[in-house]
This record gives C-alpha cells, sequence and structure tokens, in this order.
C-alpha cells in the first residue's frame, strides 16, 4: 500500500494516536523524530502551515492533523478494522466528541496544568466539569466507541497516561474515584490493550520534560505580569 | 419513512449558513428553526447540551451539532451534488484546510473585528488569510473544490460574505484586493453560485447588525 512514513516527537500525544492507528491496522512505517526546537527542513515543507507533528507521508504526499490522519488511515486501509463506525449519525457523533476533546478538554485541563495559585484553582472547575460531560459518554459502554475499541478512544486515549502526568508534577487531582468510575474502569481496558501497552513513551522522561513545560509557562506568566 | 430535516439557527451566523448552503446545495426540503441566543428554546439545549450553539441539524429527530460535523452528514447521507471529494488523500486535504478556517482564520478574524481594525489584529488576520490565497494560487482553480465548490469553499462562506459586510459596518479594511488577489476573486465566484445565492442573508442586514454590535459608540 505504498511507503509511510510517520512525522512525530517521542511525547505528543497527538503523534501517539498515530502511532496506534497505524500498529493497529498492521501498516509498516518509518519513524522520523523531530525536534520541535529545530525543526528539520522535511517538516517545514510538509507542514508550512502549522509546523508541527504529527505529520503523515504516505507515497511522498504528506497529510496533517491528527484527527484528518486518523480518517485519512481508516479510509486508506479500510479492509482491517475500521475505527469509525459505517452509520452516518454514527460517524457524526464520533467526530463531534473528538472535537469536544481536542477544543474543550485538553485545553481546560492543560490551563489547570499550566497555572498555579489562584489562577489553577479557577482553571480547574472547568476542567472537571468537561472530564464530567466525558465520563458520561461512557455509560453503558466498554470503550468510548461502545462495545469495542475504535476512533474515539484512539482520540481520548491520552487521558489514560498524561493525565496521571499532569496530576503528579501539577499538584492537581482531576480523576477522583468517586467522581470518575467510568474513566478509570476505561483506563484499565484501554492499557490492558498490546498496542497500546507497548506504545507509551518512558514514564520518567515524560515527567521530567512536562515538569519543565510547566516550571517554563509559570515563569513565562509570572515575567508578563 | 418520513425524512424530517429541521436546522436551528438563523442565517446571520456564517455558520447556520454553511448548513443551508449544503442543504440547498443537495436539494433537501428543511424547516429553519430560528433561534433567539438570548432567549435560547429547550428544544436547542436538549439537542445540543454541550454547547447550546446553533447551528444544529435534526434529522429524523436526531441532533447533530458543529456546522463541520454537520456538512460530513449532510454529504454521506444524501446523494447528489458532493461536498467531500471522494478519494482519500483529497478528502483529508479539504479537512484538513476546512479545520485551518475555523481554528486559526476565523479567531483572527473575530479578533480583528472586536479590536475595530488594530493594526496587531489585522495583520494576524491577514497572516492567516494569506495561507487560503496562497492555497487558490498554488491550485489554480475557480474554486477550493475545483471547478465547483466543496467543504472548504463551504466553510469559507465567512469569507466571501461577512468579512465584507464587517468592513462596510466597521470602516476597517480585511481583505484588499491588491493584496489578495485570488480571494477577491474566489468570493465573486463563490458568492454567485445558485445555492449560496440562495442561502446568504441579505448584506444589508449583516452590516446594521454589525454596525450595533461592533461599532463604535
Amino acid at each position: 500500500m505504498g511507503e509511510v512514513k510517520l512525522f512525530r516527537t517521542w511525547s505528543s500525544p497527538y503523534a501517539l494516536r498515530i502511532v496506534w492507528a497505524l500498529k493497529l491496522k498492521g501498516i509498516v512505517y518509518e519513524t522520523i523524530y523531530e525536534d520541535l526546537a529545530n525543526k528539520s527542513s522535511l517538516l517545514l515543507e510538509y507542514n508550512p502551515v502549522h509546523k508541527k507533528v504529527p505529520v503523515l507521508l504516505h507515497n511522498g504526499t504528506p497529510i496533517c492533523e491528527s484527527l484528518v490522519i486518523l480518517e485519512y488511515i481508516d479510509e486508506t486501509w479500510n479492509t482491517t478494522a475500521r475505527f469509525l463506525p459505517e452509520d452516518p449519525l454514527a460517524r457524526a457523533t464520533a467526530r463531534f466528541w473528538a472535537k469536544f476533546n481536542d477544543d474543550r478538554v485538553v485545553t481546560s485541563i492543560f490551563r489547570a496544568y499550566v497555572t498555579q495559585g489562584a489562577e489553577q484553582e479557577e482553571a480547574i472547575g472547568p476542567a472537571l466539569e468537561n472530564l464530567d460531560i466525558v465520563e458520561k459518554q461512557l455509560i453503558g459502554k466498554n470503550f468510548f466507541s461502545g462495545e469495542s475499541f475504535g476512533f474515539l478512544d484512539l482520540v481520548f486515549g491520552w487521558i489514560a497516561k498524561y493525565l496521571g502526568i499532569f496530576e503528579e508534577t501539577g499538584g492537581i487531582k482531576l480523576i477522583d474515584e468517586d467522581r470518575f468510575p467510568l474513566i478509570l474502569a476505561w483506563k484499565d481496558k484501554f492499557c490492558d490493550i498490546p498496542v497500546i501497552k507497548e506504545s507509551w513513551p518512558d514514564q520518567e522522561k515524560l515527567i521530567t520534560k512536562f515538569q519543565l513545560m510547566r516550571e517554563h509557562f509559570i515563569s513565562t506568566a509570572a515575567g508578563s505580569s | 419513512m418520513a425524512n424530517e430535516v429541521k436546522l436551528y439557527g438563523a442565517t446571520r451566523s456564517p455558520f447556520v449558513c454553511r448548513a443551508v448552503i449544503a442543504l440547498n446545495l443537495k436539494g433537501i426540503k428543511y424547516e429553519l428553526v430560528v433561534e433567539d441566543l438570548s432567549n435560547k428554546s429547550a428544544d436547542l439545549i436538549k439537542y445540543n447540551p454541550v454547547y447550546k450553539k446553533v447551528p444544529v441539524l435534526v434529522h429524523n429527530g436526531n441532533p447533530i451539532s458543529e456546522s463541520l460535523v454537520i456538512l460530513e452528514y449532510i454529504d454521506e447521507v444524501w446523494n447528489g451534488v458532493p461536498i467531500l471529494p471522494q478519494d482519500a488523500y483529497e478528502k483529508a486535504q479539504a479537512r484538513f484546510w476546512a479545520k485551518f478556517m475555523d481554528d486559526k482564520c476565523f479567531p483572527a478574524v473575530f479578533k480583528a473585528v472586536i479590536s475595530h481594525g488594530e493594526e496587531q489584529a489585522v495583520a494576524e488576520a491577514q497572516e492567516a488569510l494569506q495561507f487560503l490565497e496562497n492555497e487558490l494560487k498554488v491550485k489554480g482553480s475557480k474554486f477550493f473544490g475545483g471547478d465547483n465548490i466543496n467543504l472548504v469553499d463551504i466553510t469559507a462562506t465567512f469569507v466571501a460574505f461577512w468579512i465584507g459586510a464587517v468592513e462596510e459596518a466597521l470602516g476597517i479594511e480585511l481583505l484588499p484586493k491588491d493584496k489578495f488577489p485570488k480571494l477577491t476573486e474566489w468570493s465573486d465566484n463563490y458568492v454567485n453560485c445558485q445555492a449560496v445565492k440562495d442561502s446568504l442573508p441579505p448584506r444589508e442586514n449583516l452590516v446594521a447588525i454589525y454596525k450595533k454590535r461592533f461599532g463604535k459608540a
């Protein structure tokens, strides 16, 4: 089915979605690691608009934006397990929740993570409210995609690892077991999937990286006030 | 089986207008349920509890929210004039540009508007719009979709019609012809497409609304 390359960083949760997708479909691919502080000329050529990862290169043509890439992979390698359902309404619902995750869940949690004191206290509320909405999505389901694993689990998958990192390094409690029992149950099932289990970035490296990132955001904010 | 289609919203919203254009493009009969966003109906809140926004498409009682999600849904359910390309790569490109429009262009343009054309805000809006200008240049076609309009053109309705209205209302310049010859030409072609013409709100209404909402006191 052609030559596949993935431009990624070792830590990006967005790139991780694509790693999972490629592995789940059994697609052979080459990884090109990017240092975002020193972007390669190839990355800038393939993603001139955003200059970001992930970028999927299929037979030399680039596809950017992780949700766009996921759908492209699903449609192009369409003989193996499909990520998105067939039914248009179910597809629309999945796309809605994917957008909700990327637009609201990620941004609100990140805001709570990179702040401290009063600003963090103010940011936690909306973050937890968005997680309440995520929790509700799991009612009566094994996975976000329903009975079995699918597109939405790839989208929400970052929660299974990165929230723990944020909790450990950000001094915040996000996934309380009384408030989010379904997310916790899903997390166990999700992390049990072999492709997921083998693909997580190194825990210690993630902790160090995000700790530094948080400190950077906090000191930048302090400097500009 | 009854095919009941309702669209919640009013066409003065560029997002609602996208859905109207898609419905008209496919020749789908629908009922427009106009919402007063300062006094949202119980139905709207029921159908879009997460955002409580328009547009919401309700098809046989099933709600679909978010304009780009609605456009893809309409294309998948109803045959006729295609909104997305068939080819997976072309489709990915269309989705990429539609997302860029909403994630970068619209917020930048909005910022320029609410700042009454503040220099930095306008520069950033034009920087975003420049990517669209370049894309048209590279494609060398009449529309983002080629000879016919597609998802990207429909998503860019606010560029073709709303920008002109705010420019007039606020006396600012966002999309000068000399800087954006391709986008200007594209806008003229786009608003003259039948489905688009049938869907756009009267321009003077928009100008009046924006004068009132964003104009200097």
